[in-house]
């Protein structure tokens, strides 16, 4: 099993879930994170005056998929969240070890 | 059938003057709102606490002692219903013996108790005017204890020489050769007064901790709430039609009835002037249409046309409004880059617009002089500034008038008011 941990712009989200359910992707978890990369965050003017928003607002997607299946959801994220300039955020893939549903006690691959 | 008409015509013109009291009242609502908008939410419960409680006590001080110094109203309001008449009986011949000598065009005829509520909520315009500029930073209690001393002594004192008709503490008169000292409706007595006393409360304050950096940089701490600010600046504007439409003190004959039309006609236009004036220079400035200098152009427009709205054309009323909207901009940039702390731009709206709408006043009226204008200017500022200077001072020695670093950084409303303005927001 694969974790696919997502950064995106939050105006990508609707496409990135409307990707990810067409590959059958059948859950995923959204959270809204502020971060920086390259851009090192941007100014805002204030009553003339300028100043830093250094943490960038960012939308976290974390998905977890079988094995055979990663890197078809890697794809459709980076083709779905991609708009061509900076800022479009990154993808990090790990391995998850166990995973368990909770209701029936399956667990790894029946479990997602 | 005369007497009638007389009394119709007292009735009407009575009306008019508490409904535009009316209007000037809901102005504070305007401060509070635009006030809360342009503070930080920790702020918030604090700056409207201090909203509530100036206007409450303005009201008070001015019936206690303010309207007896201004206009020799007595103290505590004792005679004001009878106005010196022995009974109501009497009082109603002698207002109708007063309109037939004046005739049906003569002065003003109103109910000497709309007198009284017209000027008192004049008194909490000018204490609002402070709030904004000491927001986040001063000790509620110290500045209540100011707006006691503000209210009942240093804004009645100089109303006292302007519209009060007095001698300068009984030595001279606000003029120069032929001409008096004109503010309409109080550009100078009532908005660059109460910019006077910000003024001096600033400086002894000092500013907000992380406003200016130790290379003179500018840090903006950007205001929490810009719709409420954009609110505040609507009701701040609907206000000022009683502020300076009331102003005309009459209603009830064709020409005042003329000139409360065009008073209403020039301070809409210039409010608008006010507006375009601001964005055009904010957009050239810094790049970008700046909302809050919108808001504060809106009001430098209507600052500046307070001083003499019935007298310019609406294209002149326009223009001036548009030259406060521009001068308001480079002020407030100014003022920051003197290091001078004025979160919501009142010393620059109320201050240095005052002064320009008090020296504007010759431009179109014939009774005015700029030699008057300045020298009532000055006796306006040196007298609020210094008295306020001296109060301050005063307060600062005594109890104290900023909270600590500590608190200040948990928030005014916290240290001042035990409570927040929006618990159940997350940081």
């Amino acid at each position: 099993m694969k974790l696919i941990t997502a950064i995106i712009k939050p105006h990508r989200l609707e496409e990135v879930r409307d990707a990810l359910s067409i590959e059958n992707i059948s859950g995923l978890t959204v959270t809204e994170v502020k971060g920086y990369g390259r851009q090192k965050g941007h100014a805002e003017l204030y009553r003339g005056a300028e100043y830093v928003v250094a943490f960038v607002p960012k939308i976290k997607v974390e998905i977890v998929v079988e094995d055979s299946i990663a890197s078809k959801a890697i794809d459709a994220v980076v083709s779905s969240a991609n708009t061509n300039s900076i800022g479009d955020g990154k993808i990090f893939v790990s391995t998850i070890e166990h995973a368990v549903r909770i209701r029936t006690g399956e667990i790894n691959d029946q479990a997602l | 059938m005369e007497a009638q008409i007389f009394q119709l015509q007292y009735a009407i013109d009575t009306f008019y003057f508490l409904v535009c009291g009316a209007l000037v009242m809901w102005m504070a609502a305007g401060f509070s709102m635009l006030e809360a908008g342009l503070v930080r939410t920790k702020s918030t419960t604090e700056i409207l606490t201090k909203n509530i409680a100036l206007f409450a006590i303005a009201c008070v001080m001015y019936l206690l002692v303010g309207y007896d110094i201004m206009y020799d109203g007595g103290m505590l309001l004792a005679d004001i219903a009878l106005d010196g008449a022995s009974s109501a009986d009497e009082l109603v011949s002698s207002v109708l013996a007063e309109s037939s000598e004046a005739g049906f065009d003569g002065g003003s005829v109103y109910s000497n108790a709309s007198d009284f509520f017209f000027q008192v909520v004049f008194v909490a315009t000018a204490m609002s005017i402070v709030s904004g500029a000491v927001a986040e930073r001063m000790k509620l209690w110290s500045f209540l204890l100011f707006t006691v001393v503000m209210t009942s002594v240093i804004y009645p004192m100089e109303g006292s020489w302007t519209w009060g008709g007095k001698d300068v503490f009984g030595m001279f008169a606000l003029q120069v050769g032929d001409t008096g000292f004109s503010d309409f409706a109080g550009s100078g007595i009532v908005h660059m007064a109460g910019a006077a006393a910000a003024l001096a409360g600033v400086l002894l304050l000092g500013a907000r901790k992380g406003k200016y950096g130790p290379n003179g940089q500018v840090k903006p701490i950007p205001g929490a709430n810009l719709p409420l600010a954009t609110l505040g600046t609507f009701i701040l504007w609907m206000g000022w039609f009683g502020f300076n439409g009331g102003s005309v003190l009459k209603l009830g004959d064709i020409s005042n009835a003329n000139a409360v039309a065009m008073v209403f006609l020039n301070t809409n236009a210039a409010a608008a002037g006010g507006v375009i004036g601001a964005l055009l220079t904010a957009r050239l400035l810094f790049g970008k249409a700046d909302l809050t200098m919108c808001l504060n152009g809106a009001l430098a427009g209507l600052v500046a046309i307070t001083a003499e709205p019935s007298t310019p054309t609406p294209l002149l009323a326009t223009l001036f409004g548009a030259a406060a909207g521009i001068i308001v901009v480079y002020s407030i940039v100014l003022l920051d880059k003197l290091r001078i702390d004025d979160p919501v731009g009142a010393i620059s709206v109320h201050g240095v617009v005052g002064f320009f709408g008090l020296m504007i006043v010759p431009l179109t009226n014939d009774g005015a002089s700029f030699a008057a204008q300045a020298f009532g200017a000055l006796v306006i500022f040196a007298w609020v500034f210094i008295a306020s200077l001296v109060t301050w001072g005063l307060i600062k020695a005594i109890v104290g008038i900023r909270i600590s670093d500590e608190e200040e950084y948990e928030g005014a409303d916290v240290s001042e008011c035990g409570m927040e303005a929006y618990p159940e927001f997350t940081r």
